[in-house]
Order: C-alpha cells, then structure tokens, then sequence
C-alpha cells in the first residue's frame, strides 16, 4: 500500500493506493500517530484502495475515535467491493463516508 | 487440486495470496469476486499465524479446488494448531457507535458474509477449514 498525504493548514489529506490489510495497515497507523496531532478535518481518499480487510477497518476505527474528539473525519471515494464490507460490518454508520 | 505448504505466519499471507490469485487469474475471475477472496485469505490466515500454535510457528497448508456449475472455487485452510472452530464465534455487535465499537470477530463476519459456503472439521488432529466462492459472471 502507498500513502500519500497532503496538509493545508489543519486539514490533512491522506490517499491510499493498493491494498490494506494485515501485513500494510500498520503503515497507516504510523503515519496518523506522525501526523494527526492538531488535524482538525482528516480526508482519507480510498480512490486507489483495491480492498481492505479487518485490519484495516481497525485502524479506520482507532482513527474515527481520534477525529470524534478534534474534529472531523470523512472517507471519500470508495469502491463497490469497500462499500459492501462498511455495509456488512455497520461501519457505514460510525464512519462519514462521501 | 493445487497445494501450498507454508509456516503458518504472517509474513507468510503474500505468498498465499499470490498462490490463490495465480490459480484465479486463470480463471478470468470477475475483480470484486478475487477482492472478497483475498480479504478472506487475509482474515483466515492471520488467525491461524497468529493463534493456531502460538507461540510456536507451525505449518499451514492451502488447497485450492475448481468447481463447475456453477462455477466456484474452494479454498481449504489446514493447520494442525489447537482445535478452533471459527463458526461458533460470536457474531459482533455491528450496531454500535464509535465510541463503543471494536473490531473483535469483525474478520470472521466478513468471511461469513463474503463467501458462499463455509464448513469447518477437525480430523486427524487438524483444523479444517473450506470456504466456497462462486466466480461465475452475473
């Protein structure tokens, strides 16, 4: 999985390309402890994210629960294969998805 | 019948899918179709690096079997580990809040809600477990 990060100001945006599971999600989950600190709108642009598995809805969680306390958090761009497992697990309704 | 015998850890969960989506593409398996089967290898094989022989590392072995009519591939998880039957875990609570939520039992719920078929046995002093996904168009 590639992460790229754009931030404006308190705005951080974080594109993830490829696949994020077991082995690749942790990648994530050093990068928000880098950089969440002051966030106050976290955009994750799953554009170019093939799937995720639990492990990665792990740390989409841990991160949600950060952004509930400084902010906001939305999750963008999501393909059909993403949106069933949001579905399917009730994340549709803990996460902001556009 | 393809085979792959492997440690059963982590590290390991590339080399099993690269295994498994070698044998779709053959197959000319619809993209959504091999996303599910990945998540499911990663979710499957995960558990069993990390708790069929903890703290030991043991082998696994990964059989993967063509079906016709409909057309559908099964996927057999061995491992000769402590006995676990996954399908008498626990469903997760998938309506609560952030703030109340965790991900226990969520990689189980995706497997069950994802595949077609799944059955588990233990013979033999193995864990058995066969998932079934059907591959054919539409």
């Amino acid at each position: 999985m590639t992460i790229e990060k754009i931030a404006e100001g308190t705005k951080l945006t974080i594109t993830l390309i490829g696949r994020m599971d077991t082995i690749t999600a942790p990648q994530l989950e050093v990068e928000l402890k880098q950089s969440i600190s002051g966030v106050e709108e976290l955009v994750l642009d799953l554009a170019g994210l093939e799937y995720l598995s639990s492990a990665g809805l792990r740390v989409l969680l841990a991160a949600q629960k950060v952004m509930n306390r400084q902010g906001s958090m939305v999750v963008k761009n999501v393909n059909e294969t993403i949106m069933e497992i949001f579905e399917v697990t009730g994340f549709v309704d803990v996460l902001t998805i556009e | 019948m393809k085979e792959l015998n492997v440690s059963a850890t982590v590290e390991n969960i590339p080399v099993v899918t690269a295994f498994v989506d070698e044998q779709l593409k053959a197959l000319d398996c619809p993209v959504k179709a091999k996303a599910q089967i990945d998540i499911v290898i990663d979710e499957i094989f995960s558990n069993i690096a990390r708790y069929a022989y903890n703290p030991e590392v043991g082998e696994a072995t990964v059989r993967f079997e063509v079906q016709e009519n409909p057309l559908s591939v099964i996927i057999t998880f061995i491992d000769g580990g402590v006995p676990y039957n996954p399908l008498t875990a626990a469903e997760p609570d998938t309506g609560l809040s952030a703030k109340e939520r965790s991900v226990g039992g969520l990689g189980l719920f995706i497997v069950r809600k994802s595949m077609d078929d799944i059955t588990y046995s233990y013979e033999g002093g193995k864990n058995i477990l066969t998932v079934r996904k059907n591959i054919g168009k539409g």
